[in-house]
């Protein structure tokens, strides 16, 4: 299978840039990295790029390819159509640093805002004790490799620019992992509905659908919680029994 | 913290500078370097991290198995001391006896400690940390979370720092250590967005920058490791020990050629994967070494028994230490019986002939496995063999620290994780890695908080600061004068020379060859030219990143020559047999006052009495 595939690759920086055309050899199992590296090593060797584990672990080479979020790593030359040329160019939700590479800082920005981890008592022998079902529950979200392609996916962030009010799939499936981590006691539900603006979340399930740990955002994470928000604020008897509480 | 600049030259090309200010400056932000912020920060002074990458990504994350400790969920023989034997055995007792001894008292108290910070682990029938078998280790021991522990771990130690206030520098490289004097007292980095310089200012310097694995061709390891730690070290005139050790892991990928070397998890033999040549022969049985034989099962039958937890089964060979299944593998390919890619073949879908269910069970206890070889290479783990071989994977050898404090033979200066050595000797044993870096990041995080507790501030020597930043930006100016060879091919280069010259089967010529060649690269390094601006240059960061990789390629070829011996990790077709006096002695490479790097053999301290007793007893 030796033969050449055609990369159109963003090139720019803030300021602006265009595509760039290389054409690379293509072996057995390549993947759209292997190719990037290529062009980098060859042709042009200050392309930036972000990766480190190249084997889908790490999350750091996400990008556009053919228009899809995709992690750069796992997608293989073989499944895309090598005839036209593969467009590759940088997520859409952050800003650009330079080529391929994005600020995506905000993201470690919001993880700070989530409350962290708060533990039940150990039991008396100072160990913890939990069912191997209950620790399977969140094992899901517990995969997420922090690759942002949700974030970039989510129309919420990418066409409506709301990262001010809304923490976006990848941090709601976060909070998912503590609410309903078998240890855990902290509440964020009212977060969820104010801070984090799960509300936003209108279920379209693109974040589902690109996520590399085929983790099942939508409906697994954000569902669950929005019920929670739901139970809380919406409920008509809940609110009754509070009126009643706080009383005349 | 204080922010301030210093200009530096006038031209577009100029080293500015910007400050930071802490009292421990942490370089590195896998588990080591996490863990050890933690404490420092626990201990109530400032800490700055510094990584090459983004948070999180560090190489901990590929760590698959788990992470070994005595905690005796699973089997209640269990407990430190058998630990601290395997620990041992499996170094072939060149370990710092110390170290061996705090880290396997310490490991279970840090895995609690985890599991308090959120970190989820299987769990035993009664609620308990599971644990699984491991090559080298007597019992059941590696806490685990189905084959992504590593994950578990990093995130568990990210997400518990950004709560307490550690600043984070993000796609940061620190290319020299700074001193007043004797003493450490900060380091000099460039930021990869802009390329900026940035001088941070610190009472006490803890490097947690991982291994090597970029210095060959075929590695488990990602750009970032290319012994960062190691090379800053040395060049502050600590001593390095043990750099011929490199382990390669037997199991890497090996098809297709784009993704050769990725890990393939020990976690695969632990759960009843074994090794096959092309005849379909489990060829592990062929060859057990004596120091294991009372410990290997004597038939399939029995070893299989062990990974199902029998008690009185003892491991199969696949589970022997890592230098020597990789040893078998190589010894397979190289007389004809290897798999048609040059590896060998890893089966776990056998177990269907013995357990219900086997598809759902690998795939649940080894989901990361199945999905790398379903996206990667089209292979269905659960129904086809893997083809798979040795991996340049971690580095035993490193800076010779404290075991108390981890501090080295600078003042000030710290090391923790792959970049120090001592724990592992001459091989290190699946999940004890993960260990070491909780163990030990803990204690240098303490004691590198305590160190800057007593220390005045330093004072930062500018023209060393002007020199190296000038130095630094060398590769710009020879593109601009149309001179120079790119970073990649030398890059290159250098690999193919340690792979073939300085791999599993070392010999005297080879390395020798070997040691030429990194002079001829050494040479042409200093005259690499970079093309474009300083603005995230990967030619760049490849061309700085040299002189590190560089430095330990040096280390390790000069450190292989001078152990004329096979022992643990370090094979010489030449010197095959163990040799008794060697094994009494290591290996420590240091930079010699002419700046020509020294090699000397020192004696290895002898463990006392009662922790010799042990080593006895578990023999």
């Amino acid at each position: 299978m030796s033969r050449t595939g055609t990369f159109r690759v963003w090139r720019g920086d803030a300021t602006g840039g265009a595509f760039e055309t290389y054409t690379t050899p293509v072996a057995e199992g390549m993947v759209v990295l292997d190719a990037v590296h290529q062009i980098q090593a060859a042709q042009a060797n200050d392309l930036a790029v972000r990766w480190n584990c190249k084997a889908g672990r790490c999350g750091s080479c996400s990008a556009e390819i053919n228009g899809m979020p995709a992690l750069m790593c796992m997608t293989r030359l073989a499944d895309l159509p090598l005839e036209r040329p593969v467009t590759v160019e940088p997520l859409k939700a952050f800003p650009v640093v330079k080529d391929l590479v994005t600020d995506v800082s905000w993201n470690y920005e919001v993880k700070k805002q989530i409350k962290p981890f708060r533990p039940r008592p150990a039991d008396a022998d100072g160990q913890w004790r939990m069912a191997q079902a209950d620790v399977d529950r969140v094992m899901e979200f517990r995969k997420c490799i922090e690759c942002f392609l949700c974030q970039d996916v989510c129309h919420v962030l990418r066409n409506h620019r709301k990262h001010a009010e809304f923490i976006g799939p990848r941090f709601l499936v976060h909070a998912a992992a503590l609410e309903m981590h078998p240890l855990d006691v902290e509440d964020r539900t009212d977060d969820l509905r104010r801070a984090h603006g799960i509300g936003f979340c209108n279920i379209t399930k693109c974040c589902t659908t690109v996520c590399p740990e085929q983790i099942v955002i939508t409906d697994n994470a954000i569902i669950p919680l929005k019920e929670r928000v739901v139970d809380r604020a919406y409920d008509p008897l809940r609110a009754l029994v509070r009126l009643v509480r706080r009383g005349p | 913290m204080r922010d301030g600049r210093v200009d530096g030259l006038e031209d577009s090309l100029s080293p500015a500078f910007e400050t930071q200010e802490y009292d421990v400056l942490v370089i590195g932000a896998g588990g080591a370097g996490l863990r050890a912020a933690i404490a420092a920060s626990a201990a109530g002074v400032r800490v700055g991290v510094v990584c090459k990458s983004l948070l999180g990504k560090a190489h901990t994350v590929m760590a698959e198995g788990g992470i070994a400790a005595a905690l005796g969920n699973v089997d209640d023989r269990d407990n430190w001391r058998v630990h601290f034997a395997d620990t041992m055995r499996g170094g072939q007792y060149l370990n710092n006896w110390r170290m061996a001894e705090i880290h396997a008292k310490e490991a279970p108290a840090c895995v609690r400690e985890l599991e308090a910070w959120g970190a989820l682990f299987d769990r035993t029938a009664d609620g308990r940390i599971l644990q699984r078998n491991f090559g080298g280790h007597a019992y059941p021991r590696l806490a685990h979370v189905g084959d992504r522990t590593g994950l578990e771990m990093i995130r568990t130690l990210q997400d518990h720092g950004v709560h307490r206030g550690i600043a984070f520098h993000m796609e940061c490289t620190v290319i020299r250590l700074l001193k007043d004097g004797d003493r450490v007292v900060g380091a000099l980095a460039y930021e990869r967005e802009r390329g900026r310089m940035q001088v941070f200012h610190a009472r006490a310097v803890i490097l947690a920058t991982g291994g090597v694995g970029r210095a060959y061709r075929i590695t488990s390891n990602s750009w970032e490791y290319t012994g960062d730690g190691q090379a800053l070290a040395y060049e502050a005139g600590a001593d390095l020990i043990d750099m011929e050790f490199v382990q390669f892991h037997p199991t890497g990928m090996v098809w297709p050629p784009s993704v050769q070397g990725i890990l393939v998890t020990e976690g695969v033999r632990g759960e009843g994967g074994v090794l096959r040549n092309k005849a379909g022969r489990r060829f592990m049985f062929d060859d057990i070494p004596p120091l294991y034989r009372s410990q290997t099962a004597d038939s399939e039958e029995e070893g299989w028994r062990y990974t199902q937890g029998d008690r009185n089964a003892r491991r199969p060979p696949e589970l022997l230490t890592r230098d020597h299944v990789a040893r078998c593998i190589v010894r397979e390919v190289k007389e004809g019986r290897g798999s048609p890619h040059g590896g060998v073949y890893l089966d776990i879908a056998w177990i269907r002939a013995k357990i219900p269910h086997a598809a759902e069970h690998i795939k649940r206890k080894l989901p990361s496995m199945y999905h790398q070889f379903q996206q990667l290479a089209s292979i269905d783990i659960t129904e086809e063999a893997m083809e798979v071989g040795p991996t340049t994977h971690y580095m035993m050898g490193g800076v010779r620290v404290d075991a108390e404090t981890q501090m080295s033979a600078v003042p000030g200066l710290f090391a923790v994780g792959e970049c120090a050595a001592g724990l592992h000797g001459a091989n290190r044993l699946g999940g004890n890695s993960l260990s070491d870096l909780l163990v030990f990041g803990k204690r240098a995080g303490e004691a590198a908080a305590q160190f800057a507790g007593q220390q005045r501030a330093g004072q930062i020597d500018t023209e060393a600061v002007e020199t190296a930043a000038r130095r630094a930006l060398g590769p710009f100016d020879r593109a601009a004068a149309g001179k120079g060879e790119g970073p990649f091919e030398l890059q290159a280069e250098l690999q193919n020379a340690m792979q073939e010259l300085v791999g599993i089967v070392r010999r005297e010529d080879e390395m020798q060859h070997a040691l030429e060649k990194i002079a001829d690269l050494k040479h042409r390094a200093a005259r690499v030219a970079v093309f474009g601006n300083r603005e995230y240059n990967p030619g760049w960061h490849t061309a700085l990143d040299l002189a590190s990789l560089l430095t330990v390629a040096e280390a390790i070829t000069s450190a292989a020559l001078a152990r004329r011996e096979s022992r643990g990790a370090h094979f010489r077709d030449d010197y095959p047999q163990k040799d008794e006096a060697a094994g009494r002695t290591q290996t420590v490479v240091r930079r010699g006052p002419d700046g020509a790097m020294r090699v000397t053999r020192e004696p290895v301290s002898q463990p006392p009495e009662p922790l010799r007793a042990i080593i006895e007893e578990f023999k």
